[in-house]
């Protein structure tokens, strides 16, 4: 145990080399992202002009900023699926061991998830879950 | 852990239990009878809570019960504090309930977040091990910052919402931070093991964590420096909830804190009773100073809140022996005092309805309302220490457990600072007593008068007995050896 | 050597994607910049072994997190040209407090150096990867010795829920709800009426 803080610092190399499938998916994705950019910069006719770059609407120079405004409900959405994504984040640990914990941890799994059922439940009632 | 050990464990816990699943059952019940409900959900989870701090006091054994491998601690230390914190947050939803109606806030929500994070503070009293400090701290913060930022059509609620928010998630980080270090150190985070660490080993790294973790419950607690969200938050947010951030959550605080460094660093005090010290002597020192100059009741109140952090402070420094009784004595003391100053603040209501905040539309009060203006003279009285009543003792022990326990110069700094807060207190009961009537002050509704009126008669009445509560924190406060 | 390479790259594009976190004039770049953190940080978990950690760094982080950020980036009516302005005035305070936490950290570091700690103190709580794996190591302890902390999170999450309705839903009063009970519920007799308008008078509805 005398080397430790090696040990400590970098994984071994049998479970990396799980992730070399993962770095070389990576690298093709950047290559083509790559590629396609060069290839443009090289081959496409290039004669800039500032008028070009500018926001028009019909012909007219723009009013306002084309960007708009969400409705603070997408926001809503997206954090009551945060909290189920956390949910399901408990899951995937307790569903690889569950064999070893045996009837506790699945009471004990069952009781958070109940917990969080409650929520969901209030959550229906409310009418946070539909659209309008 | 198995089965069988977690449903002994929990037989400790019912106080818990009941806050936890009276919470859920009120939720549904908000969920499925809506608006109508909401006087009925309060009335309930006030009726939770009761039973809730006296089932913790009737569960605290003499000896502590350490569960759930170490990392919870059930004792009569944090069931005392149980009781008081379960007393003032009932208190504080009562006075909820009028001040909600009348603005069209009556969402059942109200009362079940106040008792989540009751359920928080219940964690951070009993915790034993740093991660039940954090998930206590996390789950009260949290109901919290909903309830600063209630009222969320209005401007001010919501920007105390989000400084209470943003200051809160620093604190929990700068919390997290020393949490790791502790744990990078030491290989552990129970509270029982730190401390035979703490006492075989001088670990730099160990005190850098338990600076850090002192910082963030001091955050908490709004001590000075980390005063700063005070009076803005209690300002912005909806009064019932300043009542609320004012007391319970105090309590809580300070508790932690005093277990956390009693427990886990009580024997190196030399290691922590400098940098307590210095919070202690700011804290007076800003809830003095800067309180004189508010012309809002609100910032005053925040001020004071400041103020009466910093002499749980002196307990805190007055290190294991002597101080865990006058932390007790005094939180208590100061968070009934306090809910019941907020329930005057309340009651304030111009011809319209709408709350009376500056200290100016105080005046004359004693010609209008005479019986509320006795209440809060009785409550200020109490707060400055006036010997009567039940404040002076509370601070009273503080100042003992200060020259007990060897830190002499903050016990003088306290009564330095006794002295310059009874100017503001006083200042407003000149306003209240012998100014003439400036605006027509209709009283609280129902609720409310029943609330300040019981919190009134129990600072009054409980005064002969405080050789009692004095038993029981003296009692509850000697384990720490 | 290959996993010393992979972790300065990764820490490297990590610190200059920070950077660009908080220099982008564009707020939507911003949060670009913060997911290249979370993957690369993911990477670094994968290197030190810590699996688990990385994938939820994957599927929370990036997958609701960042998106939560796009839609308050996306819901507030930024002014650039202000946004700028404010920038340059908080700068030096900004500054200010990097230095403070660059200092903390020093002295952390240095503390660590000095103190000499027990390599045993230092020792990885989790077992060797060929006996259990990262994920499975969590779950042994996770919901039996740590079940207090598990269903005090399910109460966190549960706080989170109620604050986060409290605070954003709002119902708009002249949307009609289909009311499915109602609709199957109702009968001959409350759906059709009869009525004999005498001549030139008309129906009240």
């Amino acid at each position: 145990m005398a080397e430790l803080p090696v040990t400590l610092g970098m994984a071994n190399n049998a479970l990396l080399l799980e992730y070399l499938p993962v770095l070389v998916f990576g690298g093709i994705g950047l290559l083509i992202g790559v590629v396609f950019m060069l290839a443009n910069w090289v081959f496409a006719p290039s004669s800039p002009d500032p008028e070009k770059m500018s926001a028009y609407e019909c012909g007219f120079n723009a009013f306002d900023d084309a960007r708009m405004k969400f409705d603070v409900r997408f926001y809503l959405v997206s954090i009551l699926f945060i909290i189920f994504d956390l949910e399901v984040a408990f899951l995937f640990p307790w569903s690889i061991v569950l064999k070893d914990l045996g009837a506790f941890g699945y009471i004990s799994m069952m009781v958070f998830l109940g917990v969080l059922t409650i929520g969901f439940i209030y959550e229906w009632k409310k009418g946070a879950l539909e659209w309008e | 852990m198995n089965l069988a050990s977690v449903t002994h464990d929990l037989a400790f816990m019912t106080p818990e239990l009941v806050i936890a699943v009276g919470a859920m059952l009120l939720v549904l019940m908000g969920a499925f009878v809506s608006k109508s409900a909401y006087r009925a959900i309060t009335y309930l989870s006030v009726v939770v809570l009761l039973v809730a701090g006296f089932l913790g006091v009737q569960h605290a054994p003499d000896n502590a019960q350490v569960l759930f491998n170490g990392s919870y601690v059930v004792d009569a230390f944090g069931g005392f504090a149980k009781l008081i914190i379960a007393l003032t947050a009932a208190c504080a939803i009562l006075l909820s309930a009028d001040y909600l109606a009348e603005r069209n806030l009556e969402k059942p929500e109200y009362p079940v977040l106040a008792l989540l994070a009751v359920l928080g503070m219940y964690v951070m009293v009993s915790a034993h091990d740093l991660l039940a400090v954090y998930m206590g701290v996390e789950l009260q913060s949290l109901a919290l910052y909903v309830l600063a930022a209630y009222a969320r059509d209005d401007r001010k609620s919501s920007e105390a919402g989000l400084k209470y928010f943003v200051l809160g998630a620093l604190s929990s980080g700068i919390l997290l931070y020393g949490v790791s270090l502790i744990y990078g150190f030491t290989g552990t985070i129970n509270f029982g093991k730190l401390m035979t660490i703490a006492k075989d080993t001088s670990n730099v790294g160990l005190i850098f964590g338990m600076v850090f973790v002192l910082s963030g419950i001091a955050f908490k607690m709004s001590v000075a420096p980390f005063h700063m969200w005070t009076p803005d938050v209690y300002e912005g947010a909806p009064t019932p909830s300043t009542a609320f951030f004012a007391t319970a959550p105090k309590m809580a605080a300070a508790i932690l804190l005093g277990r956390f460094l009693f427990e886990a660093f009580g024997e190196v005090v030399s290691q922590w009773r400098d940098v307590v010290s210095i919070m202690a002597v700011l804290s007076m020192f800003v809830g003095a100073i800067f309180a004189l100059q508010q012309t809002n009741m609100k910032r005053l109140l925040a001020y004071s809140s400041i103020l009466n952090m910093g002499y749980a402070m002196v307990a805190i420094a007055a290190g294991p022996v002597y101080g865990p009784s006058a932390l007790l004595l005094f939180t208590a003391i100061y968070a009934i005092t306090s809910v019941g100053m907020f329930g005057v603040l309340l009651s304030m209501r111009d011809a319209k309805g709408k709350e009376i905040t500056k200290i100016s539309g105080y005046s004359g009060l004693s010609k209008q309302r005479p019986l509320l203006s006795l209440a809060l003279t009785i409550m200020f009285f109490s707060i400055t220490g006036i010997p009567p009543l039940l404040g002076f003792f509370g601070k009273f022990q503080i100042f003992i457990a200060a020259v007990d326990g060897g830190v002499m110069p903050l016990a003088l700094i306290l009564v330095i600072a006794s002295v310059i807060s009874a100017f503001y207190y006083l200042r407003v009961l000149k306003v209240v007593w012998f100014d003439e009537p400036s605006v027509e002050i209709v009283g609280g509704l129902a609720t409310t008068k029943v609330t300040v009126t019981g919190v009134t008669l129990m600072i009054a009445l409980l005064t002969p007995f405080i050789g009692l509560i004095y038993t029981a924190s003296m009692a509850a406060g000697h384990f720490f050896k | 050597m290959l996993q010393i390479a992979a972790f300065y790259i990764l820490a490297a594009v990590a610190l200059i994607s920070a950077i660009m976190v908080v220099s982008a004039k564009n707020p939507v770049h911003s949060v670009m910049f913060l997911i290249t953190i979370f993957v690369t940080t993911s990477g670094l978990f994968v290197l030190a072994g810590a699996e688990y950690l990385a994938m939820l760094l994957i599927v929370v982080y990036v997958g609701a997190v960042a998106v939560l950020f796009l839609f308050v980036v996306m819901m507030l009516d930024i002014d650039f040209v202000e946004l700028k302005q404010g920038f340059m005035r908080y700068a030096p305070f900004g500054a200010l407090v990097a230095l403070v936490l660059f200092a903390m950290f020093v002295l952390v570091a240095s503390a660590v150096v000095e103190a000499k700690v027990d390599p045993h103190v230092l020792a990885s709580p989790t077992p060797a990867l060929d006996v259990a794996n990262n994920t499975q190591a969590i779950g042994r302890i996770l919901y039996t010795d740590y079940i207090l902390f598990f269903q005090l999170a399910g109460m966190v999450l549960f706080v989170a829920m109620i604050g986060a309705i409290v605070l954003t839903l709002r119902h708009k009063p002249y949307v009609k709800r289909q009311n499915v009970g109602k609709q199957v519920a109702r009968t001959r007799k409350t759906g059709v009426e009869n009525t004999k308008p005498k001549i030139g008078e008309g129906v009240s509805l």
